[in-house]
């Protein structure tokens, strides 16, 4: 089981979950990292596996010194996603915690 | 920790197995805006509608976004409009319907519920004046939704009410005959009402609530057939266990939607309503989930077990996850709503009576049936008095929204479109209870010991 950092501790709750799914092809994580990268977003942890053939990226950030917000970021990684023809979504941490976790 | 699997579970729940939050419903009270003028309180009303809820979409919109969770509706209710129009002199409420349809419009809601009464013990003039006033109210306006408390477990079952919305009930199909009659789905008819339900069309704000609350309502049926589907050929109660965590985790994404929504739109959270709401998307059924768990078709010997299984599992898994659980909460059997019910319904394995029988062991009732518009009004009085007694007798909530399509018969169809749906035409047995109905009165309240 590929486990990804806790995020449970303090951090100022202001992670989001960035998932990458799709075909595989050269510079997936360059071009999500340079996305970041560019608006202040640090990465935390970064999983990648592949999944009946699909690529799968499970990708952890703080937005606490980030430069836009979650929608717009979520803008961006939408048009980054059409580019590479794959699917890149953003979600706050919480949904994951609150699902999973009692 | 949470693991890549758990992460891309919940992502799959949304996209593959129809995930949602059903609806943010916001209460507002409208005590604060009686008047003896009735123009003076509609205006009161709107501005106040207007005020509370002005924000509601935007903050329902924003919330789906940022967690990536679909808000299906955003929608209102509100004081039972009886109690707020009652001090005025207006002969009849239309006025305040149409002040809550203006006023739904402008907040781009696309429902607003609360022209209700509640008269399980008895009518005022303003209970008798709103509930004749339903049959125009709903063929005038798209939004509102109607709904009349006619029973209660301490009050016994008030049946001249259950006469009286019967006529109302055929009036209504009669004004949206062009429209198969959809005024009907509008209109709720309640035993044992909760006063804190988000769901339409049976939605009001009541009385002991606050100024103003939000209440979420979940969904889930894609999710839990899913996962009774993994669960293979696992025994009832293995099946039990799997439901309850599902329902847990849709349970969970209800309740911090309604927790953020609240927070961001400053008032209370009131409570998250644990159902499993079908849609008539594929995948989207409580009717496949009973079949799922081995029943040939939603109808068969057996229905009533799978279904008593599902509902108080869910119950369970909810009850787990969210400390503030109220409303409905259970699995809906809506017909027109849930393309596996209207399936079953077209291959005859489904009646009116099979669904009566399982309304005994799930929430609400016999919801959204379409029957004959020439259907006796004293017949849908004995139905909406069948389904009355199981909530009453049993303590538990009930409710009947039926369509008495005008101008079609048994093999017809209506089509509501959207999430409404479309419903063939049921047959309804022919043999008459005039008789008993029009004896009126009101059956006595049940013992409330000697429970067999």
């Amino acid at each position: 089981m590929n486990r990804l950092k806790d995020l449970s501790g303090d951090g100022g709750g202001n992670r989001v979950v960035i998932t990458v799914i799709g075909p595989d092809r050269v510079g997936i994580i360059a071009a999500v990292s340079t996305v970041l990268a560019e608006n202040g977003i640090n990465i935390l942890d970064i999983n990648q596996t592949i999944m009946q053939e699909f690529f799968v990226m499970v990708l952890v950030a703080d937005m606490n010194n980030a430069s836009i917000d979650l929608i717009t970021l979520k803008d961006l990684l939408d048009s980054k996603g059409e580019e590479l023809k794959m699917r890149i979504d953003a979600q706050h941490e919480d949904v994951f915690n609150y699902m999973h976790r009692i | 920790m949470l693991t890549t699997e758990e992460i891309l579970e919940t992502i799959k729940m949304v996209q593959e197995e129809n995930l949602d939050i059903r609806t943010i419903t916001m209460g507002i009270s409208l005590r604060d805006c009686s008047d003896a003028d009735h123009k003076v309180a509609c205006s009161k009303i709107y501005d106040k509608i207007t005020r509370m809820a002005g924000s509601l979409v935007k903050t329902g919109d924003e919330i789906a976004r940022e967690y990536g969770m679909p808000i299906v509706n955003k929608r209102i209710s509100v004081t039972p409009i009886a109690l707020v129009a009652e001090a005025s002199t207006a002969e009849n409420y239309l006025e305040y319907a149409l002040a809550l349809e203006k006023a739904a419009a402008a907040v781009g809601v696309n429902f607003i519920g609360g022209f209700s009464a509640l008269v399980h013990k008895g009518f005022t003039e303003g209970d008798s004046r709103l509930v004749e006033s339903i049959p125009l109210a709903l063929s005038s306006t798209e939004r509102v939704c109607a709904s009349v408390n006619v029973a209660t477990s301490r009050a016994g079952i008030n049946m001249d009410a259950i006469a009286m919305i019967s006529r109302v009930i055929k009036k209504t199909a009669e004004l949206t005959s062009e429209n198969d009659s959809i005024g009907c789905a509008k209109l709720v008819v309640f035993a044992n009402v909760p006063e804190d339900n988000p769901f339409m069309a049976g939605a009001f704000h009541g009385i002991g609530e606050p100024d103003c609350v939000i209440n979420t309502g979940v969904s889930g049926p894609g999710v839990v057939k899913s996962a009774i589907k993994k669960a293979g050929s696992a025994d009832l109660g293995a099946l039990s266990e799997t439901i309850k965590k599902t329902a847990f985790k849709v349970t969970r994404m209800g309740e911090l939607v309604g927790r953020t929504a609240a927070k961001r739109l400053g008032v209370p959270f009131g409570i998250v309503d644990v159902s499993l709401a079908p849609t008539p998307a594929i995948g989207d059924s409580v009717a496949e989930i009973l079949e799922e768990m081995g029943l040939e078709r939603c109808g068969a010997p057996g229905s009533t077990a799978a279904l008593a299984l599902l509902n108080d599992a869910v119950k369970k898994g909810g009850a787990m996850a969210s400390s503030y659980v109220g409303g409905l909460s259970g699995a809906f059997i809506p017909v027109s709503e849930d393309a596996g019910m209207i399936n079953a319904v077209n291959v005859g394995a489904l009646t009116i009576e099979k669904l009566e029988a399982m309304t005994a062991v799930c929430s609400v009732g016999l919801d959204m049936i379409a029957i004959p518009g020439d259907t006796p009004v004293e017949t849908i009085a004995a139905i909406i008095a069948d389904e009355a007694a199981i909530g009453v007798f049993n303590h538990k909530t009930t409710a009947v929204r039926i369509i008495p399509a005008a101008g079609k018969k048994v093999g017809d169809q209506v089509v509501f479109g959207g999430l409404l749906g479309r419903a063939p035409i049921m047959a309804v047995n022919k043999f008459s209870a005039e008789k008993f109905i029009r004896r009126g009165g009101r059956i006595p309240a049940p013992i409330h010991s000697l429970r067999n």
